[in-house]
C-alpha cells in the first residue's frame, strides 16, 4: 500500500467531490435542459430538437451519478447507509423523478400521439427539476445537520421527518442548485440547439446566471451569519479506524467559516462560483455559447466545493446528537478498500474521460429541425 | 428493535425491485450479442438486410434497454435507503465490486449505446461494430460485478468483521474477485441472459414466418437465434451444473434444501426428482430418486457424502451457543473492555457471531436466549424447502426445454426447413417467456435459499434493515408498484407494437407493410401508425 490511510482518506474526499462535479457538469446539463424543455420547445419539432441534444449523451452522464453513489456507498459506507435512510421520502422522491428519464428519452417520439408525447415532455421535466431542487435540498441538510443518532452497534437511526427537511436554508440550498443546473443546461441548449431554440436558450442563460449570482450570495451571508456550524473539539487521530462515537463536536456560531480563516486559499471556491456565473452570462450574451458552457462548470464546481470547505472534515453533521457527527476521518472504509477504489478510478476515470470525449466529438454539431424531420422514424 | 413488519415489507419491496429489474436485464445482456453477431455478418458482407436486422433488433433491444436502467437505479440506491444497517456492516467490501461496476462497465455500456443508436450515419461501419461490440462487452462486465457483490452474500471470503469499527472488513480483494460462487453465478446468469435473447429473437421471427411476411429477414434472423440459442441453453445447463458443485462445496443448506435432503445419504448420494418435502415432519414423501446423481453433481465423486439438514441443525446449534458467547465478549469489547484475553477468545470464535446475532429476533441480549429460543433460531437456519424444491426442478425441466427446442431448431434450419414446420415455429412463439421465467426461479432459489442470512452466515437478513416506520415502506411500496406496474403496460405495449410491425418499422421501404406503398413520401408509410401526422400540422 503505497499511500498511508490518513491520505488516503483526504483523497477520497477528493474524489467524492470530482464525482460530483462530474456528475452536475454532465448530467447536469440533461437536466437542467430537461427542465427547461416544456418551455424553450413550443412545438413538437422544437421538443425534439432539445431532446436531441441531449439523446446520445443522458446515459453516459447519469452513470456520474450512479458512480458517485456507489463510490459513497465503497468509500463511505456509513455515508451511504446513514445519510439514504435518514433522507428515504426524498431519496424515493428523487428515484421515481429519475424513472421519467430513461423512458421519456426511448419512448416519447415512438408514438404519434400527441398527448403521449406531451406527457413525457412533463415527465423529463419532472425528472430533470425535481432531483435538481432537492439534491440542494439536501446538501443544505447537510449544512444545516440533521437529526440523526447511533447505538453502540453503530445501527443510525433518524430521528425527523421528510418535512423537517424542508427548513427555509435548505429550500435556499434547493434553488441555488435548481439554478445552477439550468443555467447549465442553457448553455448546453445554446451550444447544441438550431434557432429559436438558441435564441431562447441565450436569455435563460442570463436569467438563470443571475439566479445562481444572487441565491449563492444569499446563502453565503446568511450561512455567515445565522446559521450555526459544527467544531471538533476533541478526536482519535486522523489515521485511526474509523469510529464515528469516539470524538467529541459542538455546534458553534460561525464555525463554517473557520476553514476561510485557516486556509485563505479556500476563498477560490465561492469566488469560482460567482465568477463562473458570471462569465456564463456574459459569454452567452457575447455569443460564445462553448465559454459559457465552460464558465457555467467552473461555476458548479465552485460552488460545489465551497459547500465541501465550508464543513470540512464534516459531510453530516447530527444535530440532535452533535458527537456522532460523521466526518471524512471517521466514516471511511477500511485502508484496504480505499486502496483498492483508489486504484481502480486511478486507472479507469482517464479512460472514461477519453472515450467520453471520443463519443461526445463523432456526434457534435448543432441539432436542427431539418434534422429532426430528416430522421422522423430513427430520432428521439 | 425493529419490526418484523418493516423486515418482511422490506424483503417483499427488494424481492419485486429485484426480480422485476431482472426482466429487462438478460435480454440486455443475450440481445446485445445476437447485434453483434448481425452486424458482424453486415461488416463483412455488406449485405444491407444484415444492417436492417441489427437497426430492427436494436429498435427492441432499445426499448427493452430503457426499462433495465430505469429499475437499475432502484438496486443501487436500495441498499442504502432501505437496508441501511446491511450497507454499514458489509458496505466496506460489497461497496467495491458496485463502484467498480460503475467506473468499468456501466459507464462503458451507457455513453457507446447513445453511439449504437446515433451514430450510423457519423461512424465508419468498423467504427460502429466496435460500438455495438463495446456496449454487448460492457453489459457482460457490468453482470459480472454485480455478481461478485452477490456472490460474496452467498459466501462471504476474504473478509473479517473487525469490533472497533462494528463491521466486516476487506481482508483480500483478490478472494473477493476470485470467490467461485461469483465465478459460476457470473458464467450461469450470463449463459441464461443468452438463452433469453435468442428465443425473443426466435420466437418472434418465427411469428413472422408464420404470418409468411419479411421471410428472408425473418430466415436469417431465426437462424442467429437458433445458433446462438443452442450454443448458450447448452452453456447454461452445464454451468448450472458446476454450480451445484459449488453449492455441495460452500452453500451445503441451500443444496439439502433444493434437494429435500432431510438426511445424509450414505455415498453416493441420490438425486430426487420427485417427492412433497414435509417440512414440519421433516421428510419428503412419494420421492422417486436417481441413485448417485446427487453426489455426482454436488461432490464430483462416488464416496463423498452430502449432508442432510437434520445433521446441519446440529452443526448449526453449537455454532449458535458458539454466537452467544462471541456476542457477549463483544458487548465487552464495545463497552471498552479490550483486554488481551478477551480479544483472543472473540477473535477465536467470531465466526459464529453471526450464529449469535441470529437469537436477536426473540432476546435483544442475546446471551440471555432460553432453550426454547435456541431451538427456535436453529430451525430459523433452514429455509422452507419446499419452494426451493419445487422451483429448481421447474428452472431445470425448462433448461432442458430450451436445449430441445433450439437443438430442433438449429437441425431444421441447417436442413433449410424451418419455414415449414409450423409446429416448431409456434413451439418458438409460445416459448418467448419462457426463460423470463427461468431466469426468476433461479433467482429465487439463489436468493431465498439463502434465507435466514443476508450475508451468508455472517448477517441475518431482519437486522439488516433500516430504521423505518411501516408508514414509510407502505409508501415506497406503493410508489413502485404503481410506477412499476404502469410502466410494463407502457413497455409491453411498445414491444408489441414494434415486433408486430417488424423491419418495416425502420421505413426503409423495403417491407412487407411498405410495399406498394413504397412510391408515398415518408410518413405516409401504409397505415403503420394509426394516428394520421399531427405534429407537422403547426
Amino acid at each position: 500500500m503505497i499511500l498511508d490511510y490518513e491520505t488516503l482518506k483526504l483523497v477520497w474526499w477528493l474524489l467524492v467531490g470530482v464525482l460530483l462535479i462530474g456528475f452536475v457538469i454532465t448530467d447536469g446539463f440533461d437536466m437542467g435542459a430537461g427542465a427547461l424543455l416544456p418551455f424553450l420547445g413550443r412545438s413538437d419539432e422544437e421538443r425534439r430538437v432539445i431532446i436531441n441534444t441531449l439523446g446520445p449523451h443522458w446515459d453516459g452522464n447519469q452513470v456520474w451519478f450512479i458512480t458517485a453513489g456507489g463510490a459513497i456507498f465503497a468509500a463511505w459506507p456509513a455515508v451511504y447507509a446513514a445519510a439514504f435512510s435518514g433522507f428515504y421520502v426524498a431519496m424515493l422522491l428523487v428515484l421515481f423523478a429519475l424513472f421519467f428519464r430513461p423512458v421519456g428519452f426511448d419512448y416519447r417520439s415512438k408514438v404519434e400521439d400527441p398527448r403521449w408525447r406531451s406527457a413525457w415532455d412533463w415527465g423529463l421535466f419532472v425528472g430533470g427539476a425535481v432531483p435538481a431542487l432537492l439534491f440542494g435540498v439536501a446538501f443544505g441538510n447537510l449544512i444545516l445537520g440533521v437529526p440523526f443518532e447511533y447505538d453502540t452497534f453503530l445501527r443510525p437511526t433518524y430521528t425527523g421527518s421528510f418535512f423537517g427537511l424542508l427548513r427555509p436554508f435548505a429550500l435556499l440550498a434547493g434553488v441555488v442548485s435548481l439554478s445552477m443546473l439550468i443555467m447549465h443546461g442553457a448553455t448546453w441548449l445554446q451550444l447544441r440547439a438550431g434557432q429559436p431554440i438558441e435564441a431562447r436558450a441565450r436569455k435563460t442563460v442570463m436569467v438563470a446566471g443571475s439566479a445562481v449570482i444572487v441565491s449563492f450570495g444569499v446563502a453565503g451571508i446568511w450561512l455567515a451569519l445565522g446559521i450555526p456550524g459544527y467544531e471538533i473539539v476533541s478526536m482519535p487521530a486522523t489515521d485511526a479506524l474509523p469510529n464515528p462515537l469516539a470524538k467529541e463536536v459542538v455546534q458553534a456560531e460561525g464555525a463554517w467559516m473557520a476553514n476561510y480563516g485557516r486556509y485563505p486559499w479556500m476563498i477560490l471556491a465561492p469566488m469560482l462560483g460567482f465568477v463562473g456565473a458570471l462569465g456564463a452570462i456574459l459569454m452567452a450574451g457575447a455569443k460564445r455559447p462553448g465559454l459559457a458552457f465552460t464558465s457555467s462548470a467552473a461555476s458548479m464546481s465552485g460552488i460545489i466545493f465551497t459547500a465541501g470547505f465550508s464543513m470540512f472534515p464534516f459531510i453530516m453533521p447530527s444535530i440532535t446528537v452533535p458527537d456522532v457527527s460523521l466526518t471524512m476521518w471517521d466514516a471511511p472504509s477500511s485502508h484496504l478498500t480505499l486502496t483498492v477504489m483508489f486504484w481502480a478510478a486511478v486507472i479507469f476515470v482517464p479512460i472514461i474521460l477519453a472515450y467520453t470525449v471520443w463519443c461526445y466529438r463523432a456526434l457534435w454539431g448543432r441539432t436542427t429541425v431539418e434534422f429532426i424531420r430528416e430522421h422522423n422514424y430513427d430520432a428521439y | 428493535m425493529i419490526g418484523a413488519d418493516v423486515v418482511d415489507l422490506s424483503r417483499l419491496q427488494f424481492a419485486i425491485t429485484a426480480m422485476y429489474h431482472f426482466l429487462f436485464v438478460p435480454l440486455t445482456l443475450g440481445l446485445s450479442f445476437i447485434l453483434v453477431i448481425m452486424e458482424s455478418v453486415y461488416v463483412m458482407t455488406g449485405k444491407t438486410i444484415y444492417k436492417d436486422m441489427t437497426k430492427f433488433w436494436g429498435k427492441l433491444f432499445g426499448i427493452n434497454f430503457a426499462l433495465g436502467v430505469t429499475t437499475g437505479i432502484t438496486m443501487e440506491f436500495q441498499f442504502g435507503t432501505n437496508w441501511a444497517y446491511y450497507s454499514h456492516y458489509v458496505g466496506d467490501i460489497f461497496g467495491a465490486p458496485l463502484a467498480i461496476e460503475g467506473l468499468m462497465a456501466f459507464f462503458l455500456e451507457s455513453t457507446f449505446i447513445g453511439l449504437f443508436f446515433f451514430g450510423w450515419e457519423r461512424l465508419s461501419r468498423r467504427q460502429h461494430l466496435m460500438v455495438t461490440f463495446l456496449t454487448a462487452f460492457a453489459s457482460n462486465m457490468s453482470a459480472l460485478w454485480i455478481l461478485v457483490a452477490n456472490g460474496w452474500m452467498q459466501n462471504p471470503v476474504g473478509s473479517e468483521f473487525s469490533f472497533e469499527t462494528m463491521r466486516m472488513e476487506m481482508t483480500s480483494f483478490a478472494e473477493v474477485l476470485l470467490n467461485p460462487v461469483a465465478q459460476v453465478k457470473f458464467v450461469h446468469t450470463v449463459s441464461a441472459g443468452y438463452v433469453t435473447g435468442a428465443l425473443f429473437v426466435l420466437g418472434i421471427s418465427a411469428y413472422y414466418m408464420l404470418k409468411g411476411r419479411d421471410l428472408e429477414f425473418a430466415r436469417r434472423s431465426f437462424a442467429v437465434a437458433a445458433a446462438f440459442g443452442l450454443a448458450s441453453s447448452l452453456s447454461v445447463v452445464i454451468l448450472g451444473d458446476e454450480s451445484g458443485y459449488e453449492l455441495g462445496d460452500v452453500q451445503k443448506v441451500k443444496l439439502a434444501a433444493i434437494e429435500s435432503e432431510w438426511e445424509t445419504q450414505e455415498a453416493p448420494a441420490g438425486f430426487t426428482l420427485f417427492g412433497i418435502p414435509d417440512q414440519e415432519n421433516e421428510t419428503t414423501d412419494y420421492s422417486v430418486k436417481i441413485p448417485w446423481a446427487l453426489g455426482l453433481i454436488a461432490t464430483r465423486s462416488v464416496d463423498e457424502e452430502v449432508t442432510g439438514l437434520k445433521d446441519l441443525k446440529v452443526q448449526h446449534e453449537s455454532r449458535i451457543r458458539n454466537g452467544m458467547e462471541a456476542y457477549g465478549l463483544l458487548q465487552k469489547l464495545r463497552s471498552g473492555q479490550t483486554d488481551e484475553a478477551t480479544k483472543a477468545r472473540f477473535n477465536a470464535i467470531k465466526d459464529d457471531l453471526g450464529y449469535g446475532l441470529l437469537l436477536k429476533k426473540y432476546t435483544p441480549e442475546v446471551v440471555d436466549a432460553t432453550e426454547k429460543q435456541i431451538l427456535m433460531a436453529v430451525d430459523d437456519t433452514i429455509p422452507q424447502v419446499a419452494p426451493l424444491f419445487w422451483s429448481f426442478r421447474l428452472m431445470v425441466a425448462l433448461g432442458f426445454w430450451f436445449i430441445l427446442l433450439f437443438g430442433l431448431s438449429f437441425l431444421y434450419c441447417a436442413k433449410r426447413d424451418a419455414g415449414r414446420k409450423q409446429w416448431l415455429l409456434k413451439a418458438a412463439l409460445y416459448s418467448i417467456p419462457l426463460p423470463w421465467i427461468s431466469c426468476e426461479l433461479g433467482w429465487f432459489v439463489a436468493e431465498y435459499g439463502r434465507q435466514p442470512w443476508s450475508i451468508g452466515e455472517v448477517l441475518p437478513t431482519h437486522l439488516s434493515t433500516s430504521t423505518l416506520g411501516t408508514g414509510d415502506l407502505w409508501f415506497s411500496l406503493a410508489g413502485f408498484i404503481g410506477f412499476y406496474t404502469l410502466l410494463l403496460v407502457i413497455e409491453m405495449y411498445l414491444m408489441f407494437k414494434y415486433a408486430r410491425l417488424g423491419p418495416s418499422a425502420l421505413h426503409t421501404g423495403r417491407y412487407h407493410f411498405e410495399v406498394g406503398a413504397a412510391a408515398a413520401p415518408m410518413g405516409g408509410g401504409a397505415g403503420l401508425i394509426p394516428q394520421p401526422m399531427q405534429t407537422h400540422v403547426e
